[in-house]
């Protein structure tokens, strides 16, 4: 496996650019358990560390659970720590999840997002990932193989740098993504290494330094402390900002934290995370050369929420149609539109918003379905109703 | 007139004195006297105490200490003490009591 040295691109499944984006990155110990549709990844990893391709631990761990506390601890040691789940794998995790954002371990996580059971599926949506929502973590969505790739390294920047040191999931989709051939460009080793230079911290065990982690905060610790990692992980906008412009500035590929597409002049703007934007925006321009005034907008940073980036890019649109790849049973929509809701009710003038959910437990979404969102938002819209919520194409 | 009403918690700690990570330098504990946990405090009968050191062993909080070949007995700090009764239920000679704590 050469990929990691070529300078043009290389056809290669995005999960196993994505191991290699981690060895580029020099991760020192990776701590995982097999589950589909993330397993390409860590087989990947757990092939270069025994082919001594990575100088890396490779922690084969008995479950998910285990996975994020092996990872706790190897960060806790000062280790740049890597690890990857999904669906399940997530929610078995998700114990330890919530604990190492509060530990300010900046371990990275690739969540190759697929359904919650039951019924069984292995398929894509983004329920897994929505489900531990409130977990502290800095998230991202890739939209497609590169940038997954890219973000590989990024996320270490992010997480390690002194300003932010927290960990940070990266969600790319399963399948959709994680088992798809796309032409990657590979950094080179040397910028790599000039761009996340070695993890080098004093936060962690010591035996010459020692101090304890994890420990107990009472009612009178307990607000005090939740309040000061909050206060960092909305501090940690700026420099996430950062490592995007500096990876720009040395690899050419300039990321943003939310990005419009088509969105001048725009009446409708159609939101969403993820690889199905690469569809939105092929509809966008099958909309647009038909003459309607529409746009999209894409969160790549989930949290810290991109509000006021958020705000700027809707703009003056009249009508938003907001995508859920997850939705909240018992409530009246899912959690992406519920957030835009929030932020734009205080608007003088805000837009109309439509929420719909598509592509649950991999149901295909194909281009007229944003040609349907765009037209329901805009009918459901000009009739000043706000709230709607729909499961396109729900056969009843 | 909200900004009259005291909010305030008496003992919370500071945003600011939060540290990263939420850590705690060794030896801290030292610092937080739980005997005010203790429902029952142990009461010791020098009369038949042998000075065996089981206490000193087996108590899960290290409150004994051993006040010497003088004295022959070891003393539990009540500063730390949760009254959990392990000592009394180790000594050889019973001669530890627990005694229900008085409010």
């Amino acid at each position: 496996m050469k990929a990691a040295d070529s300078a043009k691109p290389v056809g290669i499944e995005v999960s196993l650019a994505i191991a290699e984006a981690v060895k580029l990155a020099e991760a020192e110990v990776v701590a995982a358990y097999p589950i589909t549709p993330q397993t390409h990844i860590v087989e990947h990893l757990s092939d270069l560390v025994a082919n001594g391709e990575l100088n890396a631990e490779y922690v084969p761990v008995e479950s998910e659970q285990s996975a994020m506390s092996a990872c706790m601890g190897s960060s806790a040691a000062g280790a740049r720590t890597f690890t990857a789940t999904s669906s399940q794998g997530l929610i078995y995790m998700a114990e330890m999840v919530f604990i190492a954002p509060m530990m300010r371990l900046p371990i990275v996580m690739a969540v190759a997002n697929r359904a919650i059971s039951a019924p069984l599926n292995i398929w894509n949506d983004h329920s897994d990932v929505m489900s531990i929502r409130d977990c502290g973590w800095i998230q991202i969505f890739a939209e497609n193989g590169q940038e997954a790739t890219d973000m590989s390294i990024i996320s270490f920047r992010i997480a390690e740098d002194k300003n932010v040191m927290m960990p940070v999931i990266l969600n790319l989709d399963g399948f959709t993504l994680s088992h798809f051939i796309e032409p990657i460009l590979f950094p080179e080793q040397d910028k790599v290494r000039q761009y996340l230079p070695p993890y080098v911290t004093d936060h962690k065990l010591d035996v010459k330094k020692p101090m304890s982690m994890g420990l107990l905060g009472g009612p009178e610790y307990f607000t005090e402390a939740k309040k000061a990692a909050n206060d960092a992980l909305l501090a940690s906008k700026p420099y996430v900002t950062k490592a995007f412009d500096e990876f720009a500035k040395i690899f050419g590929r300039q990321y943003k934290l939310v990005e419009s597409y088509r969105t001048e002049d725009a009446e409708t703007i159609i939101v969403s995370m993820g690889s199905i934007s690469e569809t939105a925006m092929v509809a966008v321009d099958e909309m647009r050369a038909a003459g309607e005034k529409v746009g999209l907008v894409r969160l790549r940073l989930w949290r810290p929420f991109p509000v006021e980036e958020l705000r700027a890019a809707i703009g003056g649109a009249k009508y938003l149609a907001v995508v859920d790849r997850h939705f909240t049973p018992g409530f009246p929509e899912g959690p992406v539109a519920t957030e835009i809701r929030a932020l734009m009710y205080h608007e003088e003038n805000r837009p109309r918003i439509s929420n719909f959910l598509l592509g649950l437990g991999g149901r295909d979404v194909p281009r007229n379905h944003f040609q349907y969102i765009v037209e329901r938002a805009k009918e459901i819209g000009s009739t000043g109703r706000q709230g709607h919520f729909e499961m396109v194409g729900v056969n009843e | 007139m909200s900004k009259k009403i005291n909010v305030t918690v008496e003992g919370a700690v500071k945003v600011k004195d939060i540290p990263l990570g939420f850590t705690a330098q060794p030896g801290t504990t030292k610092n937080f006297k739980t005997g005010d946990w203790r429902s029952a405090r142990p009461v010791l009968d020098r009369e038949k105490c042998v000075y065996c050191g089981f206490c000193y062993i087996y108590c899960p909080d290290g409150v004994y200490q051993d006040m010497g070949a003088e004295e022959k007995y070891y003393k539990a700090d009540l500063d730390y003490c949760k009254g959990c009764g392990v000592c009394a239920q180790e000594c050889p000679k019973k001669c530890i009591q627990m005694v229900v704590e008085e409010v």
